[in-house]
């Protein structure tokens, strides 16, 4: 389960400006107190230790949780009776018939043909003529890549299901999405009912809702695209809705002199003025729904998951990285399209870029050209269909020998390392935080909070503290807790390092950055192996999966933070005789300071996201619950309370760490709100 | 250089259609196919569809694609293969979404819900497919080898320390498995009083790893596995002796102190689908075979990387008789 957002700089700017000097009052002071607290904290422990800790027995289970699964199996009993399930259940069938259709024309023979309609000459035709028209030609030679490695690779069923899918998808986000985020943009009640529905779509675990989408849409892609919507959804709403909010009130209040309707003033003003942001948020809503690829495949849903997920019951690791590698260079496609796509219309404006004559004469030609290649693929089999190559076994053998290589290599250090970070912090703070009786545990985390966001991070933490206890599952969270908590201290080491270095060497930067949108498009289960190999499983093995997967984003807004701070300051300080790390240390990082704090927000529910990926590697905890519900029938009402209560530990984390960020100064930008309109693509401005 | 690189561009992409479509002339035209497919579904039987849920391990896919393989090739029917959870794959049976769910490893909850009597009656049970699951307690062979003693239970306690792990909260470690299983070893290692912990490996994949990295690095590894399985063929674990099976043993799960019992793995179906009737449907109710045979046909899969109609296909192929016998 892998967003697939990405940090570098977008066209709407969120890194926060460099803010001025610190604000010395609380600096401080804050972590003297949370000191104090954790103090406090150890000494009670030492006492009182093991006590009250909430701790289920192996099969014990809570009334929530039981409630949770009758309410489950009363839908099952009544699916027959049931209008809703009826009428969902069209739903799907209309969903699962209109992708038949399209498999029949593009990835699928269309019986008694042997191939599909248009065979794969032409498919390769059409996609680079579509991307020449909506692009440009750098694109349409990326689009052209991306569709021959399908086919040369052995996925081209596969590669091209997965585009339907998310063409499919992305379709419904545009259709539902837009009016939410016209509601979210312009009434501030709306956004409040809203935004807490989002924040929870987009933290529920999908396994928690997989197996009930199924029930009301049917097996296959009608569901595959259901889950899809839930999770891809959420940024359009949040970063169109921002976007229209954000059109400046003089624009708004000059054209209102005119005695415009509000429908005018949204079509003809706020719209148009806020396209670019929404823009932003559908490149968003793209690569989220991209991510859901892997899940699907859990339901029959089509696309490159499938052979990720067989290859790794084999534990054949190379096998399902091809298939991996493709999801990346498909994600990267989409965004660099969707990109180029939205700054097309500007660039020609200012006279670059193919238009006018030049750009009607060819797509004219090329027009004709995709004719001509869908009709020589509708005759000729060799032009359907791809050859059988040994391309794509010979590349996963390849990467196979290559990991192994690395683990070989790389074995000792990883069992070292996850020794020492699990005897010596893990294991401290996971009996600190777990073995204290829930009590004392929910008053030092509410003094912690106190302490570091004042009354606006107390409020947040008492109300989604008291849903966590309620739903049962207390223990589980404080162990998941103290993992969150571990791996997004390491994610902002890493950052730190990383992020400074990138921002001081070019070199550095250009040559991370794509190992970067691969960390963070890659799906998890196709490194799963990989880091279990190097660590073995257990708590560490989750982290580092985790941080595969966050540490990119914290990296980039890292370094672009320390990027943006202007040359002029560093060369005053240069010229008093600055080291190298005084300039970073006293200069670079305290001006970048508010890309700090959105980093470590950022890398935190990047961390939380992994959590249910963390009981797949033997995380135990919350993850785990998750993933036995998903695989049990009958503790499916335990999965359920699971999900939930991941969804408020969320909640709770985002809240506090945003409200502790507005106290330091480096203000967590209201934009950010969980997702961030921010993309792949380096900048371009 | 823009221009340049436009024409450039398309002029490739014309030199390579063009190129293409000579490369093409005379090999076999799609026309051509396309009416021998229609031939040829005249010409075979009137089977229907056969919707087979996959779960995900192999050994299932070694059951789903020789059954497969044969409808389709001898009934000419037209087999869905579908990668479904095993929960969803039941679910699927009331709405015919679903037809056969060809190894199922026990699922008391599931039966609950859809077998006839206690539940709605969507799904049955259609027999043994001949394969025994024997789930219990493994170590990896080579921990066997240099300690004959730890295949006994009553022994694991002399090694707890050596099992111990940053997980373990100083005890050793047992290794819990994927969650789809129903397992009973928190029970089991308290009622025996062993000083061991149960961590939950949380999948499969990470279940195999871990007995490959332990026979590898000759580490103390034990855990929950079961046979038949394709890691046998790689790394041949050894069970571990614990008290035996006896009826009822397992009702009460918290009082559990005994091994697992030798599951019977089973073929479910659903009722519609049995009732329609058909060739596929004698089949599915004549297909049993042994262990030895799955595990050669997982072994194409899992070792010799094999697609799984490849792999079913070569069974197939080598075993003739057994084939016979279900074709009736």
């Amino acid at each position: 389960m892998s967003t697939a957002t990405d940090t570098t700089t977008p066209a709407v700017d969120t890194t926060p400006a460099a803010s001025p000097e610190p604000e010395a009052r609380s600096g401080p002071s804050r972590w003297v107190l949370v000191v104090a607290v954790v103090v406090g904290w150890v000494l009670l422990w030492l006492v009182v230790r093991g006590q009250d800790t909430l701790q289920l027995a192996g099969r014990e289970r809570t009334d929530v949780m039981r409630w949770l699964g009758e309410f489950r199996d009363g839908v099952i009993a009544s699916r027959d009776t049931n209008a809703l399930v009826a009428f969902t259940g069209a739903v799907g069938e209309g969903i699962r018939t209109l992708f038949g259709e399209l498999q029949q024309v593009f990835s699928l023979p269309a019986f008694p043909r042997p191939v599909p309609q248009i065979g794969w000459l032409g498919v390769v035709a059409l996609a680079t003529w579509a991307g020449t028209a909506v692009a440009n030609l750098r694109i349409a030679v990326l689009v052209a890549v991306t569709f021959v490695s399908y086919g040369v690779l052995g996925y081209w069923e596969q590669g091209i299901d997965l585009l339907l899918v998310t063409g499919l998808s992305v379709a419904a986000v545009v259709v539902i999405g837009m009016p939410l985020a016209v509601a979210v943009g312009t009434s501030r009640r709306a956004r409040a009912v809203i935004t807490p529905v989002l924040d929870a779509m987009q933290t529920m675990p999908t396994f928690v809702y997989l197996l009930p989408v199924v029930l009301f849409f049917g097996i296959g892609v009608s569901s595959a695209i259901v889950c899809t919507l839930v999770y891809a959804l959420p940024p359009l709403i949040r970063i169109g809705g921002y976007g229209i909010s954000a059109v400046s009130t003089s624009a708004i209040e000059a054209t209102d002199s005119t005695g415009q309707t509000s429908w005018q003033r949204l079509r003809k003003v706020q719209l148009p003025l806020a396209r670019t942001t929404i823009v932003v948020g559908l490149n968003q809503s793209t690569m989220a729904a991209l991510s859901m690829a892997i899940i699907a495949s859990y339901v029959d849903g089509p696309g490159l998951g499938e052979p990720v997920l067989s290859a790794l019951i084999r534990n054949d690791v190379g096998a399902s990285l091809v298939p991996g590698l493709l999801i990346v260079l498909t994600a990267i496609m989409l965004d660099r399209a969707t990109t180029a796509a939205s700054e097309r219309a500007e660039l020609a404006a200012r006279g670059r870029g193919l238009r006018g004559r030049a750009r009607t004469v060819v797509l004219g030609v090329g027009g004709v050209v995709v004719l001509v290649c869908v009709y020589l693929s509708r005759t000729y089999l060799p032009l359907a269909a791809w050859p059988e190559t040994s391309l794509g076994r010979d590349l996963a053998d390849t990467l196979d020998s290559a990991t192994d290589a690395v683990v070989g290599v790389l074995g000792g250090a990883g069992e070292a390392l996850r020794n020492a970070i699990s005897y010596g912090l893990l294991n401290p703070m996971q009996s600190l935080l777990a073995e204290s009786p829930w009590w004392l545990a929910a008053s030092a985390l509410v003094l912690v909070s106190a302490a570091l966001g004042g009354l606006r991070a107390v409020v947040p933490t008492v109300v989604f503290g008291t849903g966590i206890l309620l739903l049962g599952l207390w223990h589980s969270t404080m162990l998941t807790l103290t993992m969150v908590l571990v791996a997004t201290v390491l994610v902002m080491v890493i950052a730190l390092v990383l992020g400074v270095w990138m921002a001081r060497s070019r070199r550095v930067d250009l040559l991370l950055r794509p190992l970067l949108d691969a960390g963070q498009t890659i799906p998890a289960f196709c490194y799963l192996i990989p880091v279990l190999a190097l660590f073995g499983f257990g708590r560490f093995a989750a982290i580092a999966a985790a941080i595969v997967y966050a540490a990119p984003a914290a990296i980039k807004l890292v370094a672009d933070g320390v990027r943006a701070v202007p040359e002029t300051t560093l060369e005053a300080s240069r010229s008093t005789g600055t080291t190298s790390w005084q300039e970073i240390t006293q200069v670079q990082l305290p001006m970048a300071r508010g890309s700090l704090a959105l980093a470590a927000n950022q890398g935190l529910l990047y961390v939380l996201a992994m959590i249910v990926i963390g009981g797949l590697v033997g995380a135990q905890a919350l993850g785990y619950d998750v993933v036995l519900g998903f695989s049990r029938s009958e503790e499916w009402g335990l999965g359920a309370a699971a999900g939930i209560t991941i969804v408020l530990l969320g909640l709770m984390l985002d809240r506090v760490a945003r409200a502790a960020a507005d106290r330091t100064g480096g203000r967590v930008d209201a934009r950010s709100r969980f997702t961030l309109p921010r993309r792949l693509s380096p900048t371009r401005t | 250089m823009r221009t340049s690189l436009k024409r450039s561009g398309r002029l490739a992409a014309a030199a390579a259609c063009a190129t293409l479509a000579l490369s093409a002339c005379g090999s076999s035209s799609i026309d051509e196919q396309t009416s021998e497919n229609k031939e040829n579904a005249a010409a075979s039987g009137d089977c229907g569809e056969l919707n087979m849920a996959v779960n995900p391990w192999v050994g299932y896919q070694a059951d789903a694609y020789v059954v497969g393989t044969l409808a389709k090739e001898k009934f000419g029917c037209t087999v869905n293969y579908k990668d479904l959870k095993e929960d969803v794959s039941w679910q699927g049976f009331g709405t015919g979404e679903v037809d056969l769910v060809i190894e199922d490893w026990g699922h008391p909850d599931l039966e609950k819900k859809f077998f006839e009597g206690e539940g709605d009656g969507s799904a049955q049970d259609l027999g043994p497919t001949g394969n025994e699951g024997i789930i219990g307690w493994y170590v990896p062979p080579w921990l066997a080898e240099k300690y004959p003693d730890i295949l006994d239970h009553e022994n694991l306690d002399k090694y707890a320390q050596q099992f111990k792990t940053s997980e373990s909260g100083g005890k050793g470690q047992f290794l819990g498995a994927d969650p789809s299983y129903v397992q009973f070893d928190e029970a089991i290692v308290s009622n025996l009083d062993l000083d061991f912990k149960v961590v939950f490996s949380g999948s499969e994949a990470a279940s195999i790893e871990a007995f490959e990295k332990a026979e590898k690095d000759k580490e103390f590894l034990i855990g929950y596995f079961y046979e038949p399985q394709w890691l046998f063929a790689e790394v041949p674990l050894k069970k571990v002796e614990l008290p035996d099976y006896e009826d009822g043993c397992q009702d009460d799960p918290a009082e559990v102190a005994c091994d697992y019992p030798v599951t019977t793995l089973k073929k479910v179906a659903s009722t519609s689908w049995v009732e329609e009737g058909g060739p596929a449907v004698d089949l599915v109710k004549n297909f049993e075979w042994t262990n030895d045979d799955q595990n050669e046909v997982a072994k194409y899969i899992a070792k010799d990387k094999m697609e799984p109609e490849a792999a079913a296909q070569k069974w197939i192929e080598e075993n003739p008789d057994k084939v016979e016998a279900w074709l009736g």
